[in-house]
């Protein structure tokens, strides 16, 4: 029998991400409405804990004091697991984003550090990182339709045919924009792009700019961000898909929402913007920095533009963006093809 | 480890299959349904197949059966029951003709199940990456079967367009 010492490392050392993770979500909250606050010019929340630092904490004890109601007539199993989908498939991708280059172990642990790459500063280095990424949060979509589906409520069948409608079209254009990364990056493991990004010069931003864009757009639209926010749409559908939840359950999709715009925003930073690469400071600032200043820029969007037509968001997914991408692979592998021929 | 994995993952593939079939709602089979092919891509993992493996969860688990789930959402299936046949006890029969079908091919699937370690399976190479070794395939050995099979679904792409397309006049 093997020694049991590097699987409870490995554990601690999962359990450390997921904590991270999740404080971190909890305060996207509290940015976020901070933000909205600022550019709408009011203060925002800022009553608990100094700045309302701890108005996440405030928010979490309401949601679990409130009241639990199945709605009757909703299929109560599948009511229940729904939530859970949403937060486990939103969960588990950052297991393959890298936020550091090691974790500096060696001289503590010694060989132990090499077991289960415990040095490495990702959960699992695994070589099909990104078909990860995009098989996880294709699951997540289930969530969302059977949670509709299960309250037994027009508004939330509506709102989670359109959830699934939305993500289903918007995956393949996101797709299609990574795939001009992988090109270039010749891998599909998220730890050997970041490093493929080793100077400024070589992000993937400025060789794949139309990706980019592509996959900005894409990306907010896969959950559901404010100008593609149809599946949530107050006026139409009171609150889609979640209408009929309450108490924590409702807390879960929330939790799920915003852990889809860190991982989106974690994404970015390690598909264009060079993960933790950047001089000075040590790496893991670099990415949370970055991933951050992403998380701004959503926010931001999300207090400039109004929300979109359903119609026109699903024609302009198909009829636009899929086009654009294709032609996005083409010309990258054309131009990728000329100059490994012509590079001397 | 590994064999405690795959018993595991064997357990929840196989129990979720019989889910499947004797649930009487249709969407609990849906559910059940998926949860059979996210075993089965677990199963491909163990077997060092991850290509296989994340694309059986894109394209099956993710994508095939969203389709399903969207088309019994849609026609709002209610729980089935099928109905009391005087006739039942033709299932039986049934039983009893596959029992005595399986045992007459034992010697065939006796040669198909290997019984020792496999001797098949030794593309496996440290250096490359399972992905690689199936583009490389795709792309060189079997590269007229994979551009048949993309004009076959291109085809079925452009039947559907025109099946689906609005009358004119």
């Amino acid at each position: 029998m093997e020694s049991a010492v590097p699987i409870i490392l490995l554990i601690v050392k999962v359990l450390l991400v997921i904590g991270a993770v999740l404080t971190l979500v909890a305060y996207l909250t509290l940015i976020e409405r901070r933000v909205l606050g600022f550019i709408q010019v009011r203060l925002g929340p800022n009553r608990v804990g100094p700045w309302g630092l701890l108005q996440p904490l405030a928010d979490g004890a309401k949601l679990i004091l409130k009241e639990e109601i199945t709605v009757s007539g909703a299929n109560k199993f599948i009511y229940l697991i729904a939530p859970l989908i949403v937060v486990t498939c939103a969960l588990i991708p950052f297991a393959v984003v890298p936020f550091a280059k090691g974790l500096g172990l060696e001289n503590i642990l010694g060989p132990t550090a090499q077991a289960y790459g415990l040095n490495q500063g990702v959960v699992s280095d695994t070589n099909v990182g990104i078909l990860f990424v995009l098989a996880v949060t294709s699951l997540g979509v289930y969530g969302v339709i059977l949670g509709g589906w299960a309250s037994n409520n027009k508004y939330s069948l509506l709102g989670s045919v359109r959830a699934g409608a939305q993500m289903i079209s918007y995956e393949l254009g996101l797709s299609l924009a990574v795939l001009g990364v992988l090109l270039l990056a010749g891998t599909l493991s998220l730890v050997q792009i970041v490093e493929s990004q080793d100077s400024v010069w070589k992000w993937y931003v400025f060789r794949q700019p139309l990706g980019f864009i592509l996959f900005l757009i894409a990306g907010s639209a896969d959950i559901g961000r404010t100008p593609f926010d149809l599946t949530e749409c107050e006026n139409e559908l009171v609150a889609g898909y979640q209408t009929e939840y309450s108490s924590m359950k409702f807390g879960l999709f929330y939790l799920g929402e915003y852990a889809h715009l860190l991982f989106l925003s974690a994404l970015m930073t390690t598909l264009y913007f060079g993960g933790w690469q950047g001089p000075f400071l040590p790496p893991i600032v670099w990415f949370l920095a970055k991933t951050l200043l992403w998380v701004f820029i959503f926010v931001w969007i999300r207090g400039t533009y109004p929300r979109l037509r359903y119609d026109r968001v699903m024609s302009f997914g198909w009829k636009f963006l899929v086009p654009v991408g294709i032609f996005n692979v083409m010309a990258t592998a054309f131009i990728y093809t000329i100059w490994l021929q012509y590079r001397g | 480890m590994e064999a405690v994995m795959f018993y595991v993952l064997a357990a929840i593939t196989l129990i979720s299959a019989i889910f499947v079939v004797f649930l009487r709602r249709p969407v609990h089979n849906v559910v059940f349904m998926i949860v059979t092919m996210i075993g089965l891509a677990g199963l491909f993992l163990l077997l060092h197949a991850e290509f296989v493996a994340m694309v059986q969860l894109i394209v099956y688990a993710g994508a095939v059966m969203v389709l399903f789930l969207f088309v019994i959402m849609l026609l709002n299936l209610e729980t089935v029951n099928p109905a009391q046949d005087a006739r039942a006890a033709r299932m039986w029969v049934g039983a009893l003709l596959s029992l005595g079908f399986l045992v007459l091919m034992g010697p065939v699937l006796k040669m198909i199940f290997p019984s020792g370690p496999t001797v098949g399976a030794a593309a496996f190479q440290p250096g490359m990456s399972n992905t690689e070794i199936v583009a490389r395939e795709l792309f060189t050995t079997y590269l007229l079967p994979f551009e048949i099979v993309s004009v076959l679904l291109l085809a079925a792409i452009i039947g559907t367009v025109i099946v689906s397309r609005k009358r004119s006049g």
